[in-house]
């Protein structure tokens, strides 16, 4: 009996870390929900309030008239999904590469691609603008799309990982079956590092709805903005539209956290570090 | 027989075209995004150049402009001044929280996904949103200090608590470390606690002996990744003082004055004489995160 009483209270009392735990990481958000359905009178009550009274829906109306918000979402949607395809289409192939086939200089590559994720992005920036600048690409979406494509060290990194962990009988297998090295790859390999493959892509996909400093860097026509640079916005020289910023900040939120809270296993999962060295 | 299975042996390793043909993405990208760039850089370093108009060589004058640059010194004090304090803290806290989540606990993914939560949120939303918690007059935060008895400074209307404040809010940013450090957990076998409790193990030995140590490669990860980041830190102030690093440029962080420099005042050989200097910078704490790796970083021999 005792043993279990003893479970009991380390289940309640981790229960109860957990809750004072959620508490800081919960308050500033519920706060941004609850602005987001006050009006302007009600935001700088003293002292503040939790619920909106009444529940203002029109801050939501108001926040997609105030700056063109369907082109922002437009243009936010297509960055990010292309991007997320770039690296999901590019990255297994590398890692793969990295992983299971042999070839001359494999090692020393991948220690420069680890090593390259060191290099701040900042270095690179420069001439990269500059480079973008010349063939034209400023001002358009492209740079911010483009490079996926071409690979991410961190997304290579972690997919290297994970084919790691997969068996080379497999793959032997089909070999002798006179399988070639891309249908192996395709038709074994990725479909089971899709756990993997969909962290990746939740990664990426979280830091292109994200990013500020890319498209404040890239975009120059604002009807070519994106909701992360559209919400600036909302913050003049005459104050700050409290409850029109935080309606679309929370537009922008929710889908993600859908997202997130139905695939964290599978996602989790997917992260792997065994066998690192 | 012999040459029947060397024969398989080099049909089963695959061949060196394969290997390139499937890295080539890489290969390319890595001279277009990193090798070039990187290059360009070093030389733009030595150049005056302006977009609209060519570099010229100007040898280490930028070096010793910096060397004379009152706000490049003052960037480089508040960059460190955060990263000494935030990237120990989101260690801390990161393993800490990890460990809470792993917890075999009902509703667990709602508090997964709390914990995730402040990640998801744009920046500049949260920069707003901190802002005004931490508003003097009528912010969230003093009026809860105010319940305590305490009456809270002006947060970031003040050189000494700007900083701080900075900190505070990143720190409830640390959902990504914390999902690696989940994963890393989550590989720890399970059989290494079962038996530690055969022998009568309580949770601290467990912890300290067990987690811990086969913990250290992800901590080590995270510890890379986090300087990194700390030393890169951009949007949250850039927002917070729109662009102006106020009070006092206690908020100006290096990478906010190399944008700046690079964007604002198009001195884009300046801009990337102190792209160059960060590298180095970082480059040496890497180096030396990486020495000391082999006293404390444990790997799980499989």
């Amino acid at each position: 009996m005792e043993p279990k009483i003893k479970k009991r209270l380390q289940v309640i009392a981790a229960q109860a870390c957990l809750i004072v735990a959620s508490a800081f990481f919960l308050i500033p958000f519920l706060w941004m929900l609850s602005t987001s359905l006050k009006d302007i009178t009600q935001v700088f009550t003293f002292p503040p309030e939790w619920i909106p009274r009444p529940f203002n829906w029109e801050n939501y109306v108001e926040a997609t008239e105030f700056i063109p918000f369907f082109t922002y979402l437009k243009n936010t949607v297509l960055i990010t999904v292309f991007s997320t395809i770039g690296v999901v289409v590019s990255c297994p192939l590398v890692a793969y590469s990295f992983a299971k086939l042999e070839w001359r200089g494999r090692n020393s590559m991948f220690i420069i691609t680890i090593a390259v994720m060191m290099i701040p992005a900042q270095v690179t920036m420069i001439p990269l603008f500059l480079l973008f600048n010349k063939i034209g690409w400023v001002g358009t979406s492209l740079p911010l799309i483009v490079p996926a494509f071409f690979g991410v060290p961190f997304s290579i990194f972690l997919l290297r990982q994970f084919f790691r962990g997969l068996p080379d009988t497999l793959r032997d297998a089909a070999k002798i079956d006179g399988a070639s090295e891309f249908r192996i790859y395709w038709q074994i390999m990725l479909p089971l590092a899709k756990p993997a493959v969909l962290a990746v892509g939740l990664f990426q996909f979280m830091a292109s709805w994200t990013d500020f400093m890319g498209p404040l860097i890239y975009l120059t026509n604002d009807l070519q903005y994106t909701l992360s640079l559209g919400l600036q916005q909302f913050q003049s020289q005459k104050g700050t539209e409290w409850g029109l910023m935080m309606a679309v900040s929370t537009m922008m939120t929710l889908p993600i956290i859908i997202l997130f809270f139905f695939l964290q296993k599978t996602f989790i999962q997917g992260i792997t570090f065994s066998g690192i060295k | 027989m012999k040459i029947q299975k060397q024969k398989n042996r080099k049909l089963l390793k695959g061949s060196t075209t394969a290997g390139l043909l499937f890295a080539s993405p890489w290969l390319i990208g890595l001279i277009l995004f990193y090798a070039y760039p990187l290059i360009a850089s070093i030389y733009f370093s030595f150049t005056d150049y302006s977009i609209l108009q060519p570099g010229t060589f100007i040898g280490l004058n930028n070096y010793k402009d910096l060397f004379n640059d009152q706000l490049f010194w003052k960037s480089i004090y508040n960059t460190i001044y955060f990263a000494v304090y935030f990237v120990p803290l989101s260690i801390f806290f990161g393993v800490a929280l990890a460990m809470a989540l792993n917890m075999k606990v009902k509703g667990m993914g709602i508090y997964r996904t709390i914990f995730f939560l402040p990640t998801l949120v744009p920046h500049v939303a949260l920069a707003v949103l901190w802002m005004w918690l931490l508003n003097p007059g009528f912010g969230l935060v003093n009026e809860i200090l105010g319940v305590v008895g305490i009456s809270g400074p002006s947060w970031l209307g003040s050189v000494t608590w700007s900083k701080p404040s900075l900190i505070l809010m990143s720190l409830w940013g640390i959902g990504q470390p914390v999902i690696i450090y989940l994963a890393g957990l989550s590989d720890i076998p399970e059989d290494f606690y079962e038996a530690a409790e055969v022998d009568g193990a309580n949770w601290f030995q467990k912890t300290f002996h067990i987690t811990l140590p086969l913990l250290t490669p992800v901590i080590f990860f995270n510890l890379v990744m986090g300087v990194i980041a700390a030393f890169q830190q951009f949007t949250l102030p850039y927002t917070l003082t729109q662009g102006q690093g106020t009070p006092a440029n206690s908020l100006t962080f290096y990478v906010m004055y190399l944008y700046d420099n690079a964007f604002k005042y198009f001195k884009m050989g300046y801009a990337s004489a102190m792209a160059w200097i960060l590298f180095l910078i970082i480059m040496i704490l890497t180096a030396i995160i990486f020495a000391s790796s082999k006293r404390w970083v444990h790997y799980q021999d499989k």
